[in-house]
């Protein structure tokens, strides 16, 4: 039997709280200025009044929509061309490289762009996270048809089946997991270009409540906004971590 | 039959003609974009659009050339690249020293991960308050952004070249009976050096994104600060090309550590090391450990 304190989640968790405790002391003695890093117990206290002043909950709800708009405009662009690209060999090679520079290029920059065309609005966020999430969306979609099993479209073929019944008897089921990776990426950067944004111009849900707040020069509120938006991204990561992990097979 | 097609499909995509399609694709591709992008900032000039805010190509190329002739372009290029320098190697060796770390031992590996998953999964803007708070608005607080961008691809990539090196190596090294740093000096470092190129090559990418949206949002100094200027001061052709300006300065930097990267790779016994083979299947073929 594994004894507890060699359990690399409790040892985790001990050394978490050890340094909060740590943090605690300094900060309660001088060492460290509270108006730099705030007592932890100070930053637990803040989240009911950073709920009440701001609405976190609220917010997030508003992060949550411009992240599931952005997303679906990207599946509902992305999968049909990644297809495309699998269908048509030469466009798929042609825009290959292309693709991946894109998902490599720093798209979170072109904000004043959006902001010029659409001004300081929704449809800013949703075009900010749409880039980089239909990316992704497109690259795998491709990959998955790629890599589905030449003895599967044998055996269709074998049966005669129409093509439609080929893309969704065989050709989609056996891709799904390899898509599922590139939806979860393209989710995971929609989230993080979404909530940057939100930030970088004070507009939208949780991001524009830390800068808000440490505008306000409210140090534990800034900090608990922050963790606020840490735990959304834990969420964002294990809800399709899970999802991924159930889909793919063994 | 459908394996007789197969081989034809194969034969065909080998040949010159098939490089020609590809090829004439990618030119009428970039012909149809340069006219669509025209016709928009036409529709723009006549007042269907508001006007300049698609300026003309023409327009963006002079203002491409007018910032690669003017001193404060070479400036604020200056300052970025030092932020972006400064960050990236402490951000990197803080990043390798915990992922050997992580990597040599189960305990912390399960201690520290989800931690590291959970803030490595976190837009890291959002920590940019805490920073100007620690560092102030100046230059420091940028390099502390940069090397926090940068240590999470490179501590993800280096614990798990670590925890993926060839057991065969570590069991030879154990045979010797080398000691701790003899391991780390002989077996692990040489075997380390591709996953590490990998983190570092996407950490590389990451930094620059990093210090440019800090600059974005405070500072008085570099192609981030200078990008912010022109939107506020609604020069909508010099924005567009720091834009042109920034893409192609991070793609060169990408094609530069890639490089580097399969130099290694030619130089490297296959059997070194499993990283980079079960990393880039891990995040299904795009290269990546964390978002960002």
């Amino acid at each position: 039997m594994t004894k507890i304190y060699k359990m690399p989640v409790v040892v985790g968790l001990f050394g978490f709280l050890v340094c909060a405790m740590l943090l605690e002391l300094a900060v309660g003695y001088g060492y460290v200025m509270h108006l730099v890093v705030p007592r932890p117990s100070d930053t637990i206290i803040a989240f009911p009044e950073v709920q009440a002043d701001m609405d976190l909950i609220g917010n997030f709800f508003v992060t949550l929509g411009m992240t599931a708009a952005a997303t679906a405009l990207a599946l509902l662009i992305g999968i049909p061309f990644g297809y495309f690209l699998y269908r048509n060999t030469r466009y798929g090679i042609a825009y290959e490289g292309w693709l991946a520079a894109a998902f490599a290029a720093p798209t979170v920059l072109l904000y004043p762009l959006f902001l010029v065309i659409f001004g300081r609005s929704h449809a800013t966020l949703i075009a900010m996270g749409f880039i980089p999430g239909a990316i992704p969306i497109i690259i795998q979609t491709r990959q998955g048809l790629l890599g589905v099993s030449q003895t599967l479209q044998n055996v269709g073929r074998s049966f005669n089946v129409s093509e439609r019944d080929m893309f969704w008897k065989i050709l989609l089921p056996s891709a799904v997991p390899t898509i599922f990776t590139g939806i979860r990426i393209g989710v995971m950067y929609t989230l993080v270009n979404i909530v940057a944004i939100e930030y970088l111009i004070d507009f939208g849900g949780l991001g524009r409540i830390v800068s808000e707040m440490y505008f306000r020069f409210d140090t534990p509120g800034t900090y608990a906004s922050i963790i606020a938006v840490i735990f959304v991204s834990v969420l964002f990561y294990w809800g399709f971590g899970r999802v991924e992990k159930w889909l793919r097979p063994v | 039959m459908a394996q007789t097609g197969v081989i034809q499909d194969k034969l065909a995509l080998s040949g010159a003609p098939f490089e020609h399609s590809v090829n004439r694709i990618r030119v009428v591709t970039i012909v149809a974009l340069i006219a669509a992008w025209e016709v928009v900032a036409s529709l723009g000039t006549v007042g269907v659009l508001y006007d300049d805010v698609v300026p003309h190509i023409w327009y963006i190329f002079i203002a491409v050339f007018e910032e690669l002739i003017s001193a404060g372009f070479y400036q604020d290029l200056g300052i970025t690249f030092a932020e972006h320098i400064v960050g990236f190697i402490v951000g990197s060796i803080l990043a390798v020293f915990v992922g050997i770390w992580m990597g040599t031992s189960t305990l912390v590996r399960g201690a520290l991960e989800p931690y590291l998953n959970a803030i490595g999964s976190t837009p890291k803007i959002i920590f940019l308050p805490i920073l100007f708070l620690m560092f102030g608005t100046g230059i420091e607080s940028k390099m502390a952004k940069g090397a926090l961008s940068a240590f999470f691809p490179v501590v993800f990539t280096t614990a798990l070249g670590m925890a993926l090196i060839n057991p065969v190596l570590i069991r030879v090294g154990r045979t010797f009976n080398l000691n701790k740093w003899q391991m780390i000096a002989k077996i692990y470092m040489p075997a380390m050096v591709n996953p590490v190129i990998t983190g570092l090559r996407l950490g590389m990418a990451i930094t620059v994104i990093g210090v440019l949206v800090a600059e974005l949002k405070f500072s008085d100094g570099g192609l981030g600060y200078r990008l912010g200027i022109y939107y506020e001061q609604f020069r909508i052709a010099p924005m567009y090309a720091i834009i042109v300006l920034i893409f192609a300065i991070a793609a060169a930097a990408n094609v530069g550590m890639t490089r580097l990267q399969d130099r290694v790779n030619r130089h490297m016994a296959p059997s070194a090391s499993k990283g980079k083979n079960r990393q880039a299947s891990a995040s299904g073929g795009l290269g990546v450990v964390a978002n960002n």
